[in-house]
């Protein structure tokens, strides 16, 4: 392997460079081991005391925090939900009786409208038909007159058509017992 | 050990991956010396930086990937931590996060090819295991005064037998530093060396195939193990660390 040295630097290598024995139990190179383990120690017992532990165990709890905090807000926002979903229910079940008041009420309006209307158009029909009634009297009256009259001119020119002699009151004697009949 | 094979083409090193040399040029080392220890573990301080520090930098709530490594981490080692060793526990998390997250580090680094793996060492894990040792001593002795001896005195066990199982709690009690490093870095040390002898077998054309197969598989074995090592330590930190808080049995 390496070429023989001159001069061994530690009585626990060989004149090859090679460990004699078990460099484990090698007793002089203890006191340098032991000054730089004490060191590393040391140096990595103030980093992690100092900056890196009691900075992990803040971002540790905060992250508890934060899902704690999340957690309880989450369960008042369901809440929230909850009862916005009541209200809304409440809400469609008040609106659903406002509709149904606001029906009835239109109806009974509507009602009384058409009620109003009829009574007064009754109130016209009886009063024309009272109206027509003395009209169609009036006529008939009339009627009577006229007929009588043509009869009794009729009449009379009919008895002196058959050379008769007109007596008038004789033939609205005649005439009158005839309409009577 | 090695150096007899060097005659013919098989020669295996498997430990010259674990010599400690200077970073720069060579020379003696010196406790101070900048050797490839200290670059590894300097690189592992960089790792830990990028991922805890520069990964969070964002702070989001929603995190990024490399923040989730990290909160990841922080989750992983802070519920440990909570689980076993308790809720009053929580004070030691900063110090039970440095080892994890070294440890972890150093066991990944030491995967890269040609790196060096600092947690090989018992000089290092020996360390970390008496820091730990050494904490719960301290720690049971203060919050509990003359009553951490407690954790010896077995008192659900007949009072014959307590003076004997007082003696093994003792010993098992001296030997946790003993096996909590030992078995670090002896497990780290064992897969490096074991990939090192199979790629030493790759020198022989018949065989090679079967060595990249069986590097690749202990590979992927060194990945279970560079986690679960760092797991275990930690863990066993957090055992011993509720007998010093509660040391009733």
């Amino acid at each position: 392997m390496a070429t023989p040295k001159t001069e061994t630097l530690s009585a626990c290598v060989d004149s090859y460079g090679s460990a004699v024995g078990m460099p484990q139990l090698c007793g002089e190179w203890m006191s340098n081991q032991i000054f730089w383990l004490v060191i590393t120690l040391l140096v990595i017992f103030f980093v992690l005391s100092r900056i890196a532990l009691p900075r992990i165990a803040a971002v540790l709890a905060e992250r508890q925090g934060t899902i704690t905090n999340d957690i309880a807000a989450a369960e008042d926002l369901k809440a929230k939900a909850a009862a916005a979903e009541e209200a809304y229910q409440q809400a469609l079940i008040d609106a659903r009786a406002e509709a149904a008041r606001i029906v009835e009420a239109t109806k009974a309006e509507i009602k009384a409208d058409l009620d109003a209307a009829m009574a007064k158009a009754d109130a016209e029909i009886a009063d024309k038909a009272k109206a027509s009634e003395a009209v169609i009297a009036d006529i008939r009256a009339n009627a009577m007159a006229s007929v009588e009259e043509v009869a009794k001119a009729t009449a009379t020119e009919l008895v002196g058509a058959l050379g008769g002699k007109t007596d008038e009151k004789a033939i609205n004697k005649a005439v009158d017992a005839q309409l009577k009949g | 050990m090695a150096s007899e094979a060097k005659s013919e083409g098989l020669v295996f090193h498997p430990m010259d991956q674990f010599i400690v040399k200077p970073f720069f040029g060579e020379g003696p080392i010196e406790f101070y010396t900048f050797t490839n220890v200290a670059f590894w573990m300097v690189a592992a301080i960089v790792v830990v930086i990028a991922i805890m520090v520069l990964g969070t930098s964002r702070r989001a709530v929603v995190p990024s990937r490399s923040q989730s490594i990290a909160e990841l981490a922080y989750g992983f080692v802070y519920k440990m931590v909570e689980d076993v060793t308790g809720k009053d526990a929580v004070g030691f998390f900063p110090y039970i996060m440095t080892l994890f997250m070294f440890i972890v580090t150093a066991n990944f680094l030491g995967l890269i090819p040609t790196s060096f793996t600092t947690t090989s060492h018992f000089a290092v894990t020996a360390i970390l295991a008496l820091a730990v040792f050494l904490t719960v001593t301290i720690v049971g002795f203060v919050k509990n005064g003359a009553g951490f001896l407690g954790l010896f005195w077995v008192s659900s066990a007949p009072l014959p037998l307590r003076p004997i199982l007082a003696v093994i709690e003792l010993i098992s009690y001296f030997v946790r530093p003993v096996s909590h490093s030992i078995r670090l870095a002896g497990n780290v040390m064992a897969g490096h060396a074991v990939i090192k002898v199979f790629a030493g077998f790759a020198a022989i054309a018949t065989i090679a195939p079967v060595s990249v197969v069986a590097i690749v598989a202990m590979y992927g074995l060194e990945i279970l193990v560079a986690f679960i090592q760092a797991y275990v330590f930690t863990i066993l930190t957090c055992v011993y660390l509720k007998d010093a808080l509660h040391p009733s049995h």
